[in-house]
Formats: C-alpha cells, structure tokens, sequence
C-alpha cells in the first residue's frame, strides 16, 4: 500500500449481512476527512455489488476491491 | 428535502416480509444519503405499534384482541401458521445472522428515516398516537405522502 493509499479507518464488517455493511460503511466515511480512504473486510457477498452501488450513488470512489478466500477486502475514498 | 432526491416507501402490508423489506431499503437509501420517509398505512402500522391492545369500540376493540401489532409480533404473510412460521422464521434468520426486526426497526430510526403513520388507518382500526412506539412523526395523510413522494426519485408499495 502508497503512502497515499494509508486507510485512516479499518472496518471489521465480517458476518454482517445487508443491508449493515452500507450502514457501517456511510457512517465510517463521515469521520474521515474528504481525501482520506477507509479499508473494510467482509464475508456477504452481497458486498460485492452493494459497495460499488453505494460508491456510486453517495458520490465516493472505490479504489480498490477484491477477494481473498472467502472474505471481501475493500478501500474507499471519502470524495465529498 | 430540496434535491429531489429522497426515497418514499409505502408500507400497506403487516408482514413481517414485507416490513423487512421496507426497513432494509429504508436503511439502504439513508445510507446513500437519501432522505427516506417510510407511510405506514393500514395494516403497515402494525409494524411501529406498541403492542398495546388497541380500539375503542367493540369492533376495534376485538381487533385490537386480535391483532395488536409490534415489531416483533408480526408474522411472515406465508407460512405463519399461528405463530410457529414467525418463530421458524426467526430461528432461521439469528443462524443467518440477518438483522432481527427490533434492530432494523432501530437502525433505521438512527438513521434518519422518518416513519409517517397514516390518520385515516390509525382512525378506522381505532389506533390511538400512544398506542405507536416512540421515534415516528407525526399521523398524516395522503396530500403528505404525495408531498414526500414528489421530493423522491423513488416512490415504492410493498
């Protein structure tokens, strides 16, 4: 991970099913400041859907996503 | 509401599907920074009832005996069987650790969801305001709904 890329907030959203991920992550993305990335990890599958939906309806950007076994590894960047 | 941007559901079903319904998109769209306002009406208002029994007269009054609503004593709309469904169903969602209906109920009020019982429903099935929990606006009517509905892209019916 770039210096750039430093998440100043890490999510444990493991065993949460929707719609709480959103939730957890909408309410994360408002303490950090506009610039700055979060990094989440969760296990609904549903995430992989919701997460980009929700980057894209709230106006955030999602830099990176991908998955590692059976867990979902994300990171956002608060844009407004 | 001035973006036009908000989220209205109406709730006209008591079930606790349709409610877990509702509530996950209410949750959804506050989310993405919407503002959402659920109506419940008719047998909606179910789901933010106290749980008290209800009505005044004796037709009210019996339906009040048979059916007092509260967010954890509604039934799924199949499958019920008296209670027994809703039981299953509950055991089935704490194994899938789905979100329990209390919580939904609960997140979606810290959320900033506003919950619209409907005056006409709470007027014909003698639903009196203390009878519905704590956190819900104030009763209203159709011209307020149609209102919430023009400030929303999206308007649903469950």
């Amino acid at each position: 991970m770039t210096e750039e890329l430093k998440a100043v907030a890490t999510l444990d959203l493991k065993g949460l099913v929707c719609p709480i991920p959103i939730v957890k992550i909408s309410q994360a993305i408002k303490q950090v400041q506009i610039g700055e990335v979060i990094e989440a990890t969760a296990t609904d599958p549903g995430v992989l859907a919701d997460i980009p939906a929700w980057c894209k309806t709230s106006g955030n950007e999602l830099v990176k996503m991908e998955r590692v076994d059976k867990t979902f590894h994300f990171i956002v960047r608060r844009l407004k | 509401m001035e973006n036009n941007n908000g989220t209205t559901i109406i709730l006209m079903n008591s079930g606790m599907d349709y409610a877990i319904a509702a509530f996950n998109i209410a949750i959804g769209a506050a989310a993405m920074g919407k503002e959402t306002n659920i109506f419940f009406t008719f047998w909606g208002t179910k789901a933010i009832q106290k749980g008290t029994y209800t009505g005044s007269s004796f037709f009210g009054r019996m339906m009040g005996f048979m059916n007092r609503g509260g967010i954890n004593r509604i039934g799924p709309s199949h499958f019920n069987f008296w209670g027994l469904g809703r039981w299953m169903f509950k055991q089935m969602m704490k194994n899938h650790r789905i979100t329990p209906m209390e919580q939904l109920l609960k997140t979606a009020i810290d959320m900033g969801v506003k919950l619209y019982p409907c005056q006409m429903s709470m007027t014909v099935m003698e639903i009196k305001r203390e009878d519905l929990i704590d956190g819900v606006q104030e009763p209203c009517g159709v011209a307020a709904m149609l209102e919430m509905s023009d400030h929303s892209k999206q308007t649903l019916f469950i």
